[in-house]
């Protein structure tokens, strides 16, 4: 649905967005997850054919956003960040607005502006001008506007951005129901969002994309690096020891906790699971065990791991 | 020609849907009632060759009117949509530049007819209780629209430049405020030069001043209206290109 080869978009003397390729499949819904300035933005501004590249080429349904603009902008809903909207206008007079612009007949944009109205919960503030209604309602009618000309590929730059946490839900819900029929592309920092709602993320950070695969694999692929916690009351050289010979282990931290327990931290060479080799142990040695967990590392790790030496370069 | 007339609307509704508009009429009928009791007051004392239209233009409220309303009407056109971001999902659409720039044109235009229509009402006043004739007819008042009309498609094209290039309504009223008085300032320099000199040549086509008198007396020079239009069509074709600059910035 969205091929970016090369994509670089460099602003008067800065780099907005460096060398970026990646592709997403048909009803696929992916989450560009980044810190602010990461080139987020210009990159569904280029996607959305509001500025061109300064090198490199987007198809959007196999069209060229830039030379075939009619043609790919027939097939996408934008909705830019902070969500603009003509304040004055009421909700379903800017929606058919919206809808006649982009191309749609008398007849067909009314059958329309109702059908996103009703999709999006509109119907009931469908007379209220836009600048009274609440912020949830008026992210409600940025989306239904993404909509109205039933496009294959939706792009919303941070559509939660501002919302309380049940207008959130509400939009991300939302959204959820857009998978399967339309191409999904949300940009965010807000990390559960991903997590919650996207099949694949692209980690954006100055300029580059870093990482690319479904919030699953990605967490996987920081497991190699996973701790396990043991709390043990056995006496401390005693453990030192212990966690030397293993083989598996390459790290451990040991820590006193309360009264006879020590907290110690393993990590353990790429992959293995340690679970079962410290409870063996214990059980050898007659120690006391209270807990034994591995941390499963969320997608704030990783988000944290794949930009942090990056950001240290930059500083 | 169907989206053309869409946004068209919008703009027409942007206009009429918010206070600013009315306070834009009123300040001009406000402005055009001054120099109707001007004009009255001075037919009171002494008897004028000239006719009541031409008597309207020479007040200052007339010039008061061209050079403050059309930055005020124009400020707002691309630098509100600018600042708000609006202009973002407008240009994401299908619809080209240049219908854009047409449509907040006309927009524009259409307001700033609709609020010199109270002049009219003026005109009819004085013409019904003139005894005699006082040179006021068809030719005079078509004249004059006419010349109301070249005058603000000039200024309001300056204006929608002005505004495309900024994306603070101030900046753009500033702008496109000074440029319309440096036009008008042309009149006055055309004078101020020695005669004889290439610039007195060339200066007296961009005298506002007198092509407007002669508007005023139902007369139309061809080379004027041209004059207009195509300076109208610059502006707007700068316009357009600077809308369009976001495409190679």
């Amino acid at each position: 649905m969205i091929q970016v080869s090369n994509l670089t978009k460099r602003y008067a003397g800065r780099m907005a967005v460096d060398d970026i390729s990646f592709t997403v499949a048909r009803g696929e819904i992916v989450g560009l997850l980044g810190p602010n300035g990461a080139g987020k933005s210009t990159t569904m501004r280029v996607l959305s054919g509001f500025m061109p590249a300064t090198s490199g080429t987007v198809r959007v349904a196999g069209f060229d956003v830039f030379h075939d603009a009619e043609e790919a902008r027939r097939r996408i809903g934008y909705m830019p960040e902070n969500n603009p909207l003509y304040p004055e206008m009421r909700v379903r007079e800017y929606l058919k607005f919206r809808a006649r612009l982009k191309g749609l007949g008398w007849r067909n944009s009314r059958s329309r502006v109702d059908t996103v109205m009703e999709q999006c919960g509109l119907k009931d503030v469908g007379r209220r001008i836009i600048g009274q209604l609440s912020k949830g309602y008026k992210q409600r009618v940025g989306l239904a506007d993404a909509l109205v000309h039933e496009p294959e590929l939706i792009i919303l730059d941070e559509p939660t951005v501002g919302l309380d946490p049940h207008q959130i839900r509400s939009v991300r819900a939302l959204i959820k129901s857009l998978a399967g029929k339309h191409t999904v592309l949300i940009s965010t920092h807000i990390l559960p969002e991903v997590e919650m709602m996207c099949g694949r993320v692209l980690i954006m950070f100055g300029g580059r994309v870093l990482a690319s695969d479904t919030p699953e694999n990605l967490q996987q692929r920081m497991a190699g690096g996973s701790q396990v916690i043991a709390e043990i009351a056995a006496p401390e050289k005693a453990l030192r020891e212990a966690w030397d010979s293993l083989p598996e282990v390459t790290q451990f931290n040991v820590s006193a906790c309360d009264g006879k327990f020590f907290r110690c931290a393993l990590t353990a060479r790429d992959g293995f699971d340690l679970r079962a080799t410290v409870f063996a142990l214990a059980q050898k040695n007659g120690w006391e065990l209270r807990e034994l967990t591995r941390s499963r590392h969320s997608l704030e790790d990783v988000y944290v791991q794949v930009t942090k030496p990056n950001q240290e370069e930059r500083e | 020609m169907s989206v053309f007339l869409t946004l068209l609307r919008r703009e027409l509704t942007a206009f009429f849907y918010s206070l600013n508009g009315y306070l834009i009429i009123a300040a001009i009928t406000l402005l055009i009632g001054e120099s109707f009791s001007t004009v009255i007051t001075n037919l009171g004392t002494d008897a004028s060759p000239m006719p009541v239209t031409e008597l309207f233009y020479s007040t200052y409220y007339f010039w008061m009117i061209v050079l403050l309303a059309a930055p005020v009407m124009t400020m707002r056109l691309f630098a509100l949509e600018k600042a708000s971001g609006t202009f973002e999902t407008l240009m994401t659409t299908q619809i080209g530049d240049v219908r854009v720039v047409a449509a907040k044109f006309c927009g524009a235009m259409i307001f700033y007819l609709v609020a010199w229509l109270p002049l009219l009402l003026c005109l009819f006043i004085v013409g019904h209780f003139a005894r005699q004739h006082i040179g006021l007819d068809a030719g005079t008042v078509g004249g004059m629209y006419l010349g109301i009309f070249l005058i603000g498609c000039l200024f309001i094209s300056l204006g929608c430049f002005a505004s495309a290039i900024t994306s603070s309504q101030m900046a753009a009223a500033m702008v496109s405020f000074v440029l319309g008085m440096s036009f008008f300032s042309l009149a006055f320099l055309a004078k101020a030069l020695p005669p004889g000199s290439d610039l007195t040549a060339v200066i007296p086509y961009f005298n506002l001043f007198d092509q407007m008198d002669s508007f005023a007396r139902g007369v139309v020079d061809t080379r004027v209206v041209v004059f207009y239009v195509s300076a109208t069509f610059f502006f707007l074709f700068l316009t357009l290109r600077v809308v369009e600059s976001r495409r190679w910035k």
